[in-house]
């Protein structure tokens, strides 16, 4: 039963990941950019959402859902300001403009907000949980696994069903060719970015409510968001909260060996992923 | 009559290599123009210019009289040039009526083509529609090309290759629909490799040769002969 429910928790803590890893998932299926500044892009929304809710009294879901647009405009100038200029056939330029952004960020929220942690209050909903049958379920790890679903079936929605998703395949298969049809893919890119930063605020929210958090643990969430996506396949959303959810319950089993085998577990397992499924369990992406 | 398109002096260049020589072309209202000549000729060149994926001067391409020559390839898409590109070039992704619905899902002005009229054009297309476009056939593949361009409605169709790799028989469907699309208001480019289905298609044919036009005119006017040295330079 013990086993049980450390699965579950690790399932729980996979919404988290798989929050981490969608807008990263997006970004790099539109348009191949490997943003290397996503998990300081989602710690920048942290402290918005922080800001919103200790300053403007903001209740701190409400606080949230005014950060989603404020991070939507974010994503769209910083692609059609500066990743847009960086974004050619050559795949090393993205890397060090989103390398250099990740540093950036990480000052910025240092020289801002100081080294000291911080964290959300939800006013004791974080600490609720609810009993089924022998299990004891926590209320915020379901509602960011629940979240995490959410998110994939809206992006599924606007991938498969909108003329704005065709835009993002069709040019994720061949942009020049999509621009003969009429579309600016600057444009299309924009947007994306846009929708992936949405993504990264609803992270940024659990993040800040599970625990606390500071200006240097970016990266960190970078790695778990890179690995959840690589297990999952490249280009599918369901398979990036799949890879999220194997990480997660990887790390929970081995923390629950050892706790300081909890991130190693993680890790091992996303190796052991890629050597046997080098191009993940659910790909899409053709190349 | 007023010519929908023109070239003025179009030059065009892959890095420093120069691919195209001072291009003065024009396409009239309802006319079907092929453009022949042998590979390496600055055929696909031409329409790449005109179609905006490679820079050239503003006045070097006037559409209507105005000067469309610095405008990005999307614009131009607006502005109611639209391209077959060479190779197809479908969405792979993407269901056949997907591919068919990215040309107007950015912009498409009032007209004769809808989704339903380019089924009716190309039947095949209906039934396949839930396909993804790359499973189809080569032609069929061609006819999503040309569905798709035909979809925003535009002014100048332009046709890269289209009958490259594909049979005869297949050949002869896809020009069947060439009356239909010139009849529903496009002004037609056709690049061609085969002089003979030029010959038949084209109220006017122009002859490219290491980026230079040598010979234009009427199919009736043009000999065997000056084709033949115009494809490959003068006989020594």
């Amino acid at each position: 039963m013990i086993l049980i429910d450390t699965i579950l928790q690790g399932v729980m803590l996979g919404g988290l990941y798989a929050l981490f890893a969608l807008g990263l998932s997006l970004t790099f299926g539109v348009m191949r950019l490997v943003n290397l500044a996503h998990g300081d892009l989602i710690l920048l929304g942290s402290y918005i959402i922080l800001t919103l809710a200790g300053s403007l009294y903001l209740p701190p879901l409400i606080a949230a859902l005014v950060a989603l647009p404020i991070m939507f405009v974010l994503g769209w100038a910083l692609q059609r300001f500066l990743l847009n200029h960086a974004l050619h056939d050559d795949i090393l330029p993205p890397l060090i403009v989103t390398f250099g952004l990740s540093i950036l960020i990480q000052n910025g929220l240092l020289a801002i907000f100081t080294a000291d942690s911080r964290r959300l209050s939800l006013g004791g909903i974080e600490a609720q949980s609810f009993a089924v049958g022998p299990l004891n379920i926590g209320v915020l790890p379901l509602m960011t696994l629940l979240a995490a679903v959410l998110v994939v079936l809206l992006l599924n929605f606007v991938f498969f069903k909108t003329a704005l998703g065709r835009a993002f395949r069709a040019t994720s298969d061949d942009a020049t060719t999509l621009t003969l049809m009429g579309r600016d893919t600057r444009r299309v890119f924009a947007i994306a970015t846009g929708i992936a930063l949405v993504v990264a605020g609803v992270a940024a929210f659990f993040l800040a409510t599970r625990a606390s958090i500071n200006p240097s643990i970016g990266p960190a969430r970078l790695i778990f968001a890179f690995e959840a996506v690589i297990i999952g396949g490249l280009g599918s959303f369901w398979g990036t909260l799949i890879g999220g959810i194997i990480l997660g319950v990887a790390q929970t089993l081995g923390g629950s060996i050892d706790p300081e085998f909890q991130v190693l577990a993680g890790h091992l397992v996303f190796i052991a992923i890629l050597f046997l499924r080098p191009r993940g369990l659910f790909p899409r992406a053709f190349d | 009559m007023s010519p929908v398109l023109q070239t003025h002096d179009l030059t065009a260049f892959y890095g420093d290599f120069q691919a195209l020589f001072g291009i003065d072309m024009h396409l009239d209202e309802g006319e079907t123009l092929a453009i022949i000549g042998a590979n390496g000729a600055g055929k696909s060149t031409l329409l790449r210019a005109i179609s905006g994926l490679l820079p050239h001067a503003a006045d070097a391409v006037l559409l209507e009289g105005r000067p469309v020559g610095n405008l990005p390839a999307f614009e131009l898409s607006h502005q109611g040039i639209s391209m077959v590109p060479e190779g197809r070039k479908l969405f792979a992704s993407l269901s056949v009526e997907e591919n068919l619905k990215t040309g107007a899902d950015a912009f498409t002005r009032p007209g004769f083509w809808s989704l339903e009229r380019v089924y009716e054009l190309f039947p095949i297309l209906k039934e396949r529609q839930h396909q993804p476009a790359t499973s189809l056939s080569g032609g069929q593949q061609q006819m999503v090309a040309i569905g798709r361009a035909l979809m925003s409605n535009p002014k100048v169709l332009l046709c890269d290759e289209i009958s490259l790799g594909l049979a005869p028989v297949v050949i002869r469907d896809i020009y069947a629909a060439l009356p239909q699309i010139r009849e529903a208001g496009a002004s037609v480019v056709v690049v061609e490799q085969d002089i003979g289905q030029a010959m038949k298609v084209a109220d006017r044919v122009i002859c490219m040769m290491e980026g230079r036009v040598t010979l234009e005119g009427t199919p009736a006017d043009l000999s065997r002969e000056a084709i033949h040295n115009a494809y490959f330079g003068d006989a020594a």
